[in-house]
């Protein structure tokens, strides 16, 4: 009997010995991972904040990007050349609850290719950093916002661009699709481009949310009307109170479809034009100034903007933009080059190829439709048969 | 009572040390078996820049023709939405789509294989292709329910040997099997179907009706014959070693990558040259076609040493 009872609290020992060491054993593997992969974030976490100051250069409460961001393997020098032909000031209309949840996604992604970024808000920020326009936030300040924004932009940056982009801070730019289309226009020009609409104006007006853009001449005719008092805060509803002042001073809408008529600034997101079949009734259907397209013809292949995109989706655009592609894939639509734009001093390895790509690229300007037809004569790409790539690329 | 408890003491020392001794132990092993897990787990990456330009330019142009992919598509009436959606996006890029049937749909046109069994079905849509492969000599295997991007398939396996056996995709492992997932989608190459069709007339090895009391999936009933002719799941990887073979959608993947890189998030998600996604919506799928196909920045150019034409008769990219 007795011995029975030694075994069996030894038993019972044992057993308690083992499951007590053993919850404290993972007790203590599971503190030291979570220790290191705090340690682990820190770390990262540091990194990145050095990062990022090598990226801007902040100054006077703007952005100005020092590095337009390249793609490991691409040539990206006629990208590289309108950066440089084509200033660009972006100005992101946005507000202190905002800047967490929104303007923060815009500042990481396509912002980064604006020549300068400002950040308009109703208060001073200078860590994000964002402009206090001294307004009150909401619906019925924004045309408030929107006058002292580009008084803001003339004032500061007059000389620092040759145009200037509003965009609230759900809507995607993709700014060097936006340098194609001014390309082919000059700063001095009075003339602004946006997503085209008809009612309530002669010429019509932009949408405010798919963004618009200005010329330095149209910037100047603006403040000036101001001035003047030709224009004055007429109404709340920003783009249509632009659009009327724009027409007062005499800046012109202009049309910022591609050479197929499509499409390039977008008040809807991609799902929206791409699938999304929408009523009679809606109020889009009348307010378009060019024939509406839906399915695939609603959107050009070098589309400048998208509106209401959330935070998720500021990183899909910018991965389905800059990132994912088909590889070896021949684009049907090959948008031509910017008339003053000659490639053929980007050394390519075979000059006599150059000269006939210029001058049937030439001939090309001419013609405004169809061109895929003349997707062949228009590729500025070398011929594969040549070789030898062009001029190696740094990052590879 | 004293010496009971005493008894009890020892034993509780005892359980104690003897814990310590085994887990020490146990951390010993796992440590060794995750290098030969490395060890067993199998890559295939595509190839660099730098390999490809070691190619001649006419062997480049022989290879860009000669690449060419049988896509084999698994349909059900019930999922018609998505069969009509694949039917008008990526399988257009195919060299030869073929959709497969359970049975037949009065909206669109199939081979119905009159098979309501998964695994059958799919032995028989396998055996199918095989024997209608003419020159093809890659086969990709998914549901319509992927969306799958039949060039990066084909940089991927370009500088690979179809007459080798090759069994690619998003590898994982379950237990010791080593699988490649069907929703991530399955590349075969000539030499792989060949075998798997032979081994599919052996009852003992790849049976028609599975052994087990619970039914396999599909995907590892796959591996589990191929691994009867000597061919193992590879995990497809771009030159980074990111996989390109993703079954989640695109933007769960953001959305993971906006929690766990949230300062890098683009570059932290997926690859550029990723092949699959999968259980995105049929609109999403609309989105991804202009995505890929079309929206891009311009001035931006890769002078990739490879051309693919955009098929006849599409809109959508």
């Amino acid at each position: 009997m007795k011995a029975l009872g030694y075994r069996f609290s030894f038993f019972a020992g044992f057993v308690v010995g083992t499951f007590t060491l053993y919850v404290f054993l993972r007790q203590m593997w599971f503190e030291r991972t979570v220790a290191e992969q705090q340690a682990n974030s820190f770390g990262k976490f540091f990194d990145q904040l050095g990062g990022e100051d090598k990226l801007w250069k902040k100054e006077r409460s703007a952005l100005f990007n020092l590095k337009h961001p390249h793609h490991i393997g691409e040539d990206g020098r006629v990208a590289d050349e309108l950066y440089k032909k084509v200033r660009i000031l972006c100005w992101v209309m946005t507000g202190p609850n905002n800047l967490e949840k929104k303007a923060r996604h815009v500042k990481s992604t396509w912002s980064r290719h604006c020549n300068i970024v400002v950040f308009m808000s109703s208060v001073d920020d200078p860590d994000f950093p964002t402009v206090g326009l001294g307004t009150k936030e909401g619906r019925d300040q924004l045309y408030w916002k929107t006058i002292r924004a580009f008084h803001y932009a003339y004032d500061h940056h007059a000389n620092e661009a040759d145009w200037f982009l509003k965009a609230d801070d759900d809507t995607y730019v993709i700014v060097d699709n936006l340098r194609w289309v001014l390309a082919n226009h000059t700063p001095d020009e009075p003339i602004y481009f946006g997503r085209r609409f008809k009612p309530y104006t002669k010429q019509g007006y932009m949408s405010g949310g798919a963004g618009y853009v200005l010329s330095r001449e149209a910037l100047r005719r603006f403040v000036e009307g101001f001035t003047n008092k030709v224009c004055t805060h007429t109404t709340s509803v920003e783009d249509l109170a632009m659009g009327q002042c724009m027409e007062k001073v005499g800046v012109l809408a202009g049309d910022s479809r591609d050479t197929s008529h499509r499409e390039t600034f977008h008040p809807f997101v991609p799902e929206q034009h791409l699938t999304a079949k929408f009523p009679k009734s809606f109020w889009y259907w009348s307010y378009c100034y060019y024939p509406i397209s839906e399915g695939p013809s609603c959107c050009s292949d070098i589309s400048v903007s998208f509106h209401y995109v959330d935070a998720a989706g500021m990183y899909l655009l910018e991965y389905y933009t800059y990132h994912l592609r088909a590889f070896g894939y021949k684009y049907r639509y090959q948008p031509p080059t910017p008339k003053n734009y000659r490639i053929e001093h980007l050394s390519f390895p075979n000059s006599a190829d150059g000269q006939k790509q210029m001058a049937s690229q030439e001939k090309e300007h001419g013609k405004v439709d169809n061109p895929s037809r003349s997707a062949q004569e228009q590729d500025p790409d070398p011929p594969p048969a040549a070789g030898k790539d062009p001029p190696p690329d740094a990052e590879e | 009572m004293l010496s009971e408890g005493g008894s009890f003491i020892k034993g509780v020392v005892l359980g104690g040390l003897f814990c310590l001794v085994v887990s020490l132990l146990s951390s010993f092993s796992s440590v060794t078996e995750s290098n030969t897990d490395d060890h067993h787990h199998h890559h295939v990456k595509a190839a660099s820049k730098d390999e490809l330009k070691h190619f001649s330019d006419g062997q480049l142009l022989e290879l860009n023709n000669r690449i060419q992919v049988y896509c084999i598509i698994m349909v059900q009436p019930k999922n018609l939405v998505y069969w009509a959606t694949t039917l008008d996006t990526w399988s257009k890029h195919c060299d030869k789509p073929v959709f497969y049937t359970s049975e037949a749909s009065k909206a669109l046109e199939a081979i119905d294989l009159n098979e309501k069994d998964d695994w059958s079905r799919l032995r028989k849509a396998l055996t199918h292709a095989y024997k209608n492969a003419g020159d093809l000599r890659w086969f990709f295997l998914a549901q319509p329910t992927t969306f799958a991007i039949i060039e990066n398939l084909k940089y991927l396996v370009l500088t690979k040997d179809p007459e080798e056996p090759f069994y690619l995709g998003r590898a994982v492992k379950s237990g010791e099997l080593e699988y490649v997932e069907y929703d991530g989608g399955i590349v075969l190459s000539y030499e792989a179907l060949k075998r798997l069709v032979q081994v599919f007339q052996d009852e003992e090895k790849c049976p028609e009706k599975g052994r087990a009391l619970w039914k396999l999936s599909e995907d590892k009933q796959l591996a589990v014959c191929l691994k009867y002719t000597g061919v193992f799941a590879e995990n497809g990887e771009d030159t980074n070693g990111k996989g390109l073979f993703n079954t989640k959608s695109v933007d769960s993947l953001i959305q993971d990558s906006m929690r766990d890189n949230p300062t890098d998030v683009v570059e932290g998600c997926c690859s550029d040259l990723a092949v699959t996604f999968n259980g995105m919506s049929p609109n999403q799928m609309q989105v991804m076609m202009f995505g890929v196909y079309r929206l891009r920045p311009y001035g931006h150019d890769f002078h990739d040493l490879l051309t693919f034409y955009p098929p006849e008769g599409s809109d959508n990219d």
